[in-house]
């Protein structure tokens, strides 16, 4: 998960403030250090981070924060505000008024330029949006045959002239056929190139100028160390950039050209890639980002995933099921159907608060081999058995495992896991509403986590 | 004899060419960071501010906040050690520890190939840092040696990857083995390793899918295609390269320490050098997994890559510096 490595090292910075009663200047300054090294580690630019912890030390000695009850708190917040603050404050959306709004994307070789207009294509398709993809790399062999791959997946035409045509030229009559066949938005792929490439960007500002984009989106690989401001920098004195696309944050990378980029260039973050699949593409929310940042979780984007993708009925159904003890491996399945259909796991329990300081739950690792045995076992199951578990006897557990093409013992872990399961929900659901749950109950894990 | 002029005679002792393109190439990597460097160096003291100054410098070259201090710690001692005052003298102080670290032990960064028979160069790296385009570029050059090359489109993932692969297979005329888009990659560098032997080929260079190290079921394919390697070709692959972009941070040495694990790195490909990012991580690389950087990808032209040199490579760093010099 993207953020990881900033995330515990923030954290751990500024824990030694968070329960004092008195906060000195000496121990703003100690935590400020360590946010300093932790930020730079991070890839933040060092001039934006300089700043950073200028604004932040400032504010922390100030009478507000030493004044309250709280103060260590208090810092945490101001890091939090100032967080959300270089990160752009708000979230911010692509303007779309124009008929058609015509979209271009530019960007350094290999920052994920074709995947992305592909995810963003998708992505405003699912809002009923009819785009028209257009093919402007003429430059990297087989481009354009990626983004016609692309579109056929995604199921959205693709303005092609060949790799010999000039991507001026092609911007323009894409743009034309898109008004004669009504499609409401355009998305111009353009080809990777340095910034530094005089002839190369003088091309993208002839497209500029022949098609008027309502928006130029600059990709940036979230794991580009400090030349990022350089890069986005050039970039939008050329461009004029409407705003940012981060690729890669599914990995593990700490994210910094996210805090750079914006406070460099003012120009807002607004969307960042969360994997290889056309729909890991998600709205860039600089609160949220911030409070996951800082370990306070993104219940809000949680909650949000879950109203995508989880049948309400169905939801409220499990739950009766499982407060009555009536839960089946049938409903298993289904919830992890559910549950995987909201995205990877990881990232799911990434947006937990206090995740990240939970012990045994840091390093987890959700297995997505094990998911499908999981599964391959569940089905292998006869109706009777899945509503029944108890059944289950050891010559049918040989079966099970032999149909499945797992061993027995996976088929007793699962089994066993299960029971265990229900266990923990009779606990859970027995226990009174007025008491507070506290995280997760004592070391639970579903079957799928190692 | 200065640093200077030791660098600058084996720096001549390769060819002119190669040094101008170096030049050229890294012209925008030195020209910013020498410029930082000339203000660290003309200021008036060697003070703990100078050191801060050049802290940043180092940082902003993504170096890295614990390799920078290790150079810095270096450089404090050996001022103290040789008496140094003036900042000027500075400068060559921090190339030499430069490429000392660059170097590390060995100072063999060449290619560890077979002088006949079957070699095998793997490359890995994450999504779209060159892999394709330096297998373009290596089976280039290795065919104008004369050796017969094949390329296995490794790459069965991404779309459009394999046809990628084909076309610089058609400029560079070589033949490329292909199987469909979604097919299984062991299958078909296992299919490469057999026509390389079938037809008495001397390279064989690998492309795979780009993947971030993170993900453990794409590195477990990966290890899968490493073993399939290893088991046609005993003391294959004679290469396994990295392939990084030079714009990369520290995630780099993340990329580095996952991508050794699952596939034992033999070298690094340090790609995009001609834009301005200064690739400092390499040092930090070198320092922590002593893995060595063997190319440098310096366009998107078939003859933009070139083998490093650390010499060559601070040289290109302080070329001002050693002009001015030279000029006194
Ligand atoms: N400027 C510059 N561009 C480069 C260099 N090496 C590769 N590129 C460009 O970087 C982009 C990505 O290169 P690829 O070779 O497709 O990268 P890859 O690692 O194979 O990518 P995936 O297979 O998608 O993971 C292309 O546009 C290349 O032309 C270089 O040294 N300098
Ligand atoms: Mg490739």
């Amino acid at each position: 998960m993207a953020f990881e490595g900033l995330s515990e090292r923030l954290q751990s910075a500024l824990s030694k403030l968070r329960g004092k009663g008195k906060v000195s200047e000496s121990d703003v300054k100690a935590a400020m250090r360590e946010v300093r090294l932790a930020l730079l580690e991070a890839d933040v630019n060092f001039k934006v981070v300089k700043d950073f912890v200028a604004r932040v030390s400032e504010r922390a000695v100030g009478q507000e924060v030493m004044k309250s009850l709280t103060p260590g708190q208090q810092v945490i917040k101001v890091v939090n505000e100032e967080l959300t603050q270089l990160m752009g404050g708000q979230q911010s959306k692509l303007d779309l008024s124009s008929k058609p709004s015509v979209i271009m994307m530019v960007g350094l070789q290999g920052a994920g330029k074709t995947t992305t207009t592909g995810k963003l294509a998708h992505h405003l398709k699912k809002q009923n949006k009819h785009p028209l993809l257009v093919a402007g790399d003429v430059y990297r062999p087989a481009a354009i045959r990626q983004l016609e791959v692309l579109g056929d997946q995604i199921g959205l035409p693709v303005f092609s002239l060949g790799d010999q045509e000039n991507p001026v030229e092609i911007a323009e009559r894409g743009v034309a056929q898109a008004k004669e066949e009504g499609n409401d938005v355009v998305l111009i792929d353009t080809a990777g190139r340095l910034h530094v490439d005089e002839t190369m960007m003088d091309e993208l500002k002839a497209i500029r100028e022949k098609v008027e984009p309502d928006e130029i989106l600059l990709v940036v690989d979230a794991m580009t160390g400090q030349d990022a401001v350089n890069v986005a920098e050039s970039f939008h004195q050329e461009m004029a950039l409407t705003g940012v696309v981060l690729t890669k944050l599914d990995g593990d990378t700490r994210g910094g050209a996210a805090l750079s980029v914006k406070s460099v260039t003012d120009c807002p973050v607004k969307f960042a890639g969360m994997g290889e699949k056309v729909d890991a593409l998600e709205p860039f929310h600089p609160e949220r980002m911030a409070s996951r940042i800082l370990g306070m979780g993104d219940v809000l984007t949680l909650i949000e995933k879950a109203e995508a993708n989880v049948d309400e009925e169905k939801a409220k159904d499990l739950e009766r099921k499982m407060r009555t003890q009536q839960f089946t491996f049938d409903d298993f399945l289904e919830q992890m159907d559910q549950v995987r259909n909201m995205g990877p796991l990881d990232e799911l329990l990434g947006m937990m608060p206090g995740m990240g300081q939970m012990k045994g739950m840091k390093n987890l690792q959700v297995d997505e081999k094990q998911l499908t045995k999981v599964e391959a076992i569940i089905r292998s199951m006869t109706r009777e058995e899945k509503q029944h578990p108890e059944v289950i006897n050891a010559s049918r557990r040989k079966r099970i495992a032999a149909g499945s093409g797992t061993t027995v013992q996976d088929v007793n872990r699962l089994i066993k896991q299960f029971s265990d399961m229900k266990k923990m929900m009779k606990r859970f659901s027995s226990m009174s509403k007025g008491k507070k749950k506290k995280g997760f109950g004592g070391g639970f894990k579903f079957p799928f986590m190692q | 004899m200065s640093f200077f002029k030791r660098l600058k005679e084996s720096v001549s002792k390769t060819t002119e060419s190669v040094t101008q393109k170096f030049k050229d190439g890294l012209s925008k990597t030195s020209s910013s960071l020498v410029g930082a460097m000339d203000s660290v160096f003309s200021r008036n003291r060697i003070d703990e501010e100078l050191f801060e100054e050049l802290e940043d410098v180092l940082i902003g070259a993504d170096v890295g906040v614990q390799t920078t201090m290790e150079i810095v710690d270096r450089l404090r001692s050996e001022v103290k050690q040789r008496k140094v005052k003036d900042p000027a003298d500075l400068q060559p102080l921090l190339s030499e520890i430069l490429v000392e670290m660059l170097q590390g032990d060995d100072r063999d960064t060449a290619m560890n190939l077979k002088a006949d028979g079957l070699s095998i160069i793997l490359f890995v790296g994450v999504n779209g840092v060159g892999k394709t385009t330096t297998i373009g570029k290596l089976a280039h050059q290795y065919r104008q040696e004369g050796k017969r090359v094949i390329l296995a489109a490794g790459d069965t993932f991404r779309a459009g990857a394999i046809e990628q692969l084909e076309v610089w297979g058609e400029r560079v005329g070589v033949d490329v083995i292909r199987h469909q888009a979604g097919s299984d990659p062991a299958a078909v560098i296992y299919d490469g390793i057999q026509a390389a032997k079938a037809r008495g080929a001397d390279i064989l260079l690998c492309d795979t899918a780009g993947r971030l190290h993170s993900k453990v079921n794409l590195m477990e394919e990966l290890k899968k295609v490493y073993r399939v390697i290893q088991r046609e070709v005993p003391e294959a692959p004679h290469e396994t390269l990295l392939v990084l972009d030079s714009t990369t941070g520290q995630n780099a040495l993340q990329q580095a320490k996952w991508f050794n694990e699952a596939t034992r790195l033999s070298g690094i490909v340090l790609t995009k050098m001609d834009g301005t990012a200064k690739g400092g991580i390499a040092v930090a690389i070198r320092r922590e997994l002593s893995i060595p950087v063997k190319w440098i990808g310096l366009g998107e032209k078939l003859d933009d890559l070139q083998p490093f040199d650390a010499e060559q490579f601070v040289h290109a760093l302080f070329v001002q510096a050693i002009e001015k010099e030279e000029e006194a």
